[in-house]
């Protein structure tokens, strides 16, 4: 009986492959328009894109690689091509990335790319790339007297002093909301002193790199430049930046649109955005973005591919910028075309050849929420700098002991 | 067939749906609890280990458990005794003899229990804003100062109380107002003629005559406010510095953030532990006195 219907079944699409194939937000709602040229190119592929919330995306691809029910591939935030590769759930590209020429290495942000390597394996391709940068308002920078913005520590928060005397106190320099790490981690990652150690089994926040960069944030809180609050508290931000109660966000490209979609018109041209200073001048900040990785379990693998493939391709990157806004992976998008031509991207460009990636672990994004909830309990007193760090190592071992274990066992790279 | 077999085979049905949908699961998370069952587990099942009771004694040892634990009765002991005020006096009230518009005041009182917390929340928000909120707006019209409710952490739990008394006070309302319809009318007026006052005829006919239904309506709430989840998720996100953070929060974080099943099924035995105990005692609190 059940070969009976997979006969039936077959009948209509004979020698027909049906890709499944998941991503998330707005690019799940784009997608749609880009297939149809893809099928015309593989008259043999149909790919099937399934929606899913970013907010629920996470559970939903772990309970999928329990299950067994993964997809054939899937757009994946770059934090978690790591996560899900320790777990066995993607398949080793690097076999099709020897024959595939298209795709080529060096035309990727060095940064980036690196976010999808795992122990020396490759289980992703950068789709879209961001990076977390500064955007301000000229107006008010110029009225501190300043036409760009300082690209070292000390004379950036020497103008954050000024912006704030100005207002007489009714104005803040910065906005770095505290129930998000990324800011924090962005200035962390200015170090070469990597933040986890011994194969990312350990914490290692107790170095002096990250204690100096610890410092110098929440001096930023406790020098009353940057207001002690969450996002939620602020309630709308753009319509906070749009009336000047702080000066400086610390945020990511997609805020380009919102920020160009919500501003009134009157600070048409007055906000712009700036890469982030560094402790002696201009430095790293985070490698995001969100890549296209291959399932083990997809029974398609080959089909997959031709997928990423198309997807990466110069000419797509480009209708696919033009769709969303996402800022192209590759170098060579870049070099000509609408995104060049922004000013806004410009500063991200920039970023962006000097993005770093995080450690690749499965337990990142839960030793990130420590970091959130301690920046914020330094914020209010309740540790010194030093001591933060130190208890975000004890912390960050507790986490890591698990993998500690099969690290040692050979179980894990 | 016997009579206890007839009744076996009429109970049997129910018995089996619990023991299948309750009574296995709560056995395999027992079990669980007893693993380190996380994110490797779902990799390789051979990467769980037995680990006896160290979830437990991790959990013991865990300052935020402590703290989740701390909130979660600070919203208990404040939230419940207010809630319940709030329910028994607004009943009185609604059901009082000079009341008009009773229908109205009923669906009014009702209402917010029945929107969601979700949309609800985007509204107290607002109200709780620290610059704009209406709430510290009319508290300056007193002399009050901005309170940072939702960014203070001495604040937060006090908001949260708040918007969630608001928000459930109207359930047990209705509960205690249909009883408040029970009590026959000669015994106020038995009282009237012995003299008795308002306070009086609460506290000696009201009260003694509904105290079924007030310790059932305070049981209920102690057990819903024990799951404390939705209010600080929606609001606070359980900070600020996890001044919110309840042990149900917890039991989130750990098992679907996280995915440590292990350690989030040792956070439900003990909330479980915790609600049992505390509706034992309640149960021997409120019992009729023996005649």
């Amino acid at each position: 009986m059940p070969l009976l219907l997979g006969l039936i079944g077959c009948g209509a699409h004979r020698d027909v492959v049906e890709l499944r194939f998941w991503a998330m937000g707005r690019e799940s709602e784009v997608l749609a328009s880009l297939m149809p040229a893809f099928e015309r190119e593989h008259p043999g592929i149909h790919v099937r894109v399934e929606q899913l919330p970013w907010t629920a995306a996470h559970a939903k691809l772990l309970t999928a690689v329990a299950g067994d029910s993964t997809p054939d591939l899937c757009q994946l935030g770059n934090t978690w091509v790591a996560e899900l590769a320790d777990l066995g759930a993607l398949r080793p590209l690097d076999a099709y990335l020897k024959v595939d020429t298209a795709i080529a290495a060096a035309d990727y942000f060095q940064g980036i790319w690196d976010t999808n390597r795992v122990g020396g394996t490759q289980y992703g391709v950068p789709w879209y790339v961001d990076t977390r940068l500064l955007f301000y308002r000229k107006d008010i920078l110029a009225a501190a007297g300043y036409t760009s913005v300082p690209t070292d520590w000390a004379s950036f928060k020497t103008l954050l002093h000024k912006i704030r005397a100005q207002s007489q106190g009714t104005r803040y320099g910065i906005l770095l909301p505290l129930n998000e790490y990324e800011p924090m981690l962005s200035l962390a990652l200015q170090s070469t002193t990597p933040v986890l150690k011994e194969n990312g089994t350990r914490g290692n926040f107790s170095n002096p790199d990250f204690i100096a960069a610890f410092t110098y944030y929440i001096s930023l809180f406790y020098e009353d430049l940057a207001p002690p609050v969450t996002n939620s508290q602020i309630s709308n931000v753009w319509d906070e930046f749009g009336r000047g109660y702080f000066a400086f966000y610390i945020t990511g490209p997609w805020n380009i649109g919102e920020f160009r979609r919500r501003l009134p018109p009157a600070l048409n041209g007055q906000w712009g955005t700036a890469p982030l200073p560094g402790p002696h001048g201009l430095d790293a900040s985070i490698a995001g973005g969100a890549s296209l990785a291959v399932f083990k379990n997809s029974a398609h693998p080959r089909e997959a591919w031709a997928l990423v493939d198309y997807l990466s391709r110069p000419a797509v990157q480009e209708r696919f910028y033009a769709l969303t806004g996402d800022l192209p992976a590759r170098r060579s998008v870049w070099a000509s075309g609408s995104v060049k031509d922004d000013p806004l991207t410009g500063a991200f460009r920039d970023q962006l050849e000097r993005a770093r990636p995080v450690p690749p672990v499965a337990e990142w994004e839960q030793i990130m929420t420590e970091l959130r909830l301690m920046a914020e309990h330094v914020v209010r007193h309740e540790y010194t700098p030093a001591e933060g760090a130190l208890e975000l190592d004890r912390r960050a071992d507790r986490m890591l002991a698990k993998r500690r274990a099969l690290v040692l066992a050979g179980q894990l790279p | 067939m016997k009579r206890h077999q007839w009744g076996w085979l009429l109970a049997g049905p129910a018995l089996i749906v619990i023991a299948v949908f309750f009574l296995l699961p709560v056995l395999a998370a027992l079990a669980l609890s007893l693993t380190d069952y996380d994110l490797y587990a779902i990799a390789s099942i051979h990467n769980v280990r037995f680990v006896g009771l160290r979830n437990y004694a991790d959990l013991l040892g865990n300052p935020l458990f402590w703290q989740a634990l701390g909130n979660t009765f600070y919203f208990v002991l404040v939230g419940v005794p207010l809630s319940l005020a709030a329910s028994l006096g607004g009943a009185v009230l609604v059901h009082s003899k000079w009341a008009s518009c009773r229908g109205l005041f009923r669906t009014a009182y009702f209402a917010p229990s029945v929107t969601t917390v979700v949309a609800v929340a985007v509204i107290w928000r607002y109200l709780l804003h620290t610059r704009y909120g209406l709430i510290n707006y009319a508290l300056g019209h007193v002399g009050i100062a901005p309170i940072d409710w939702l960014g203070d952490p001495h604040w937060s739990m006090p908001a949260i109380i708040l918007f969630a008394v608001w928000k459930n006070f109207g359930y047990n309302l209705v509960i205690l107002l249909a009883a408040l319809g029970t009590i026959p009318a000669d015994l106020y007026e038995a009282a009237d003629l012995d003299g008795a006052g308002a306070w009086a005829q609460f506290r000696l006919v009201t009260v003694p005559c509904i105290r079924g239904t007030l310790t059932f309506v305070g049981i209920l709430t102690v057990a819903g406010y024990f799951q404390l989840f939705a209010e600080p998720y929606v609001m606070t996100q359980g900070g600020p510095a996890q001044s919110t953070m309840s042990v149900l929060y917890l039991l989130y974080d750990e098992g679907f953030k996280w995915w440590n099943l292990g350690r989030a099924s040792a956070v439900a035995f003990v909330l479980f532990l915790l609600m049992y105990a505390s509706a034992l005692l309640q149960a021997r609190l409120t019992r009729e006195p023996a005649a």
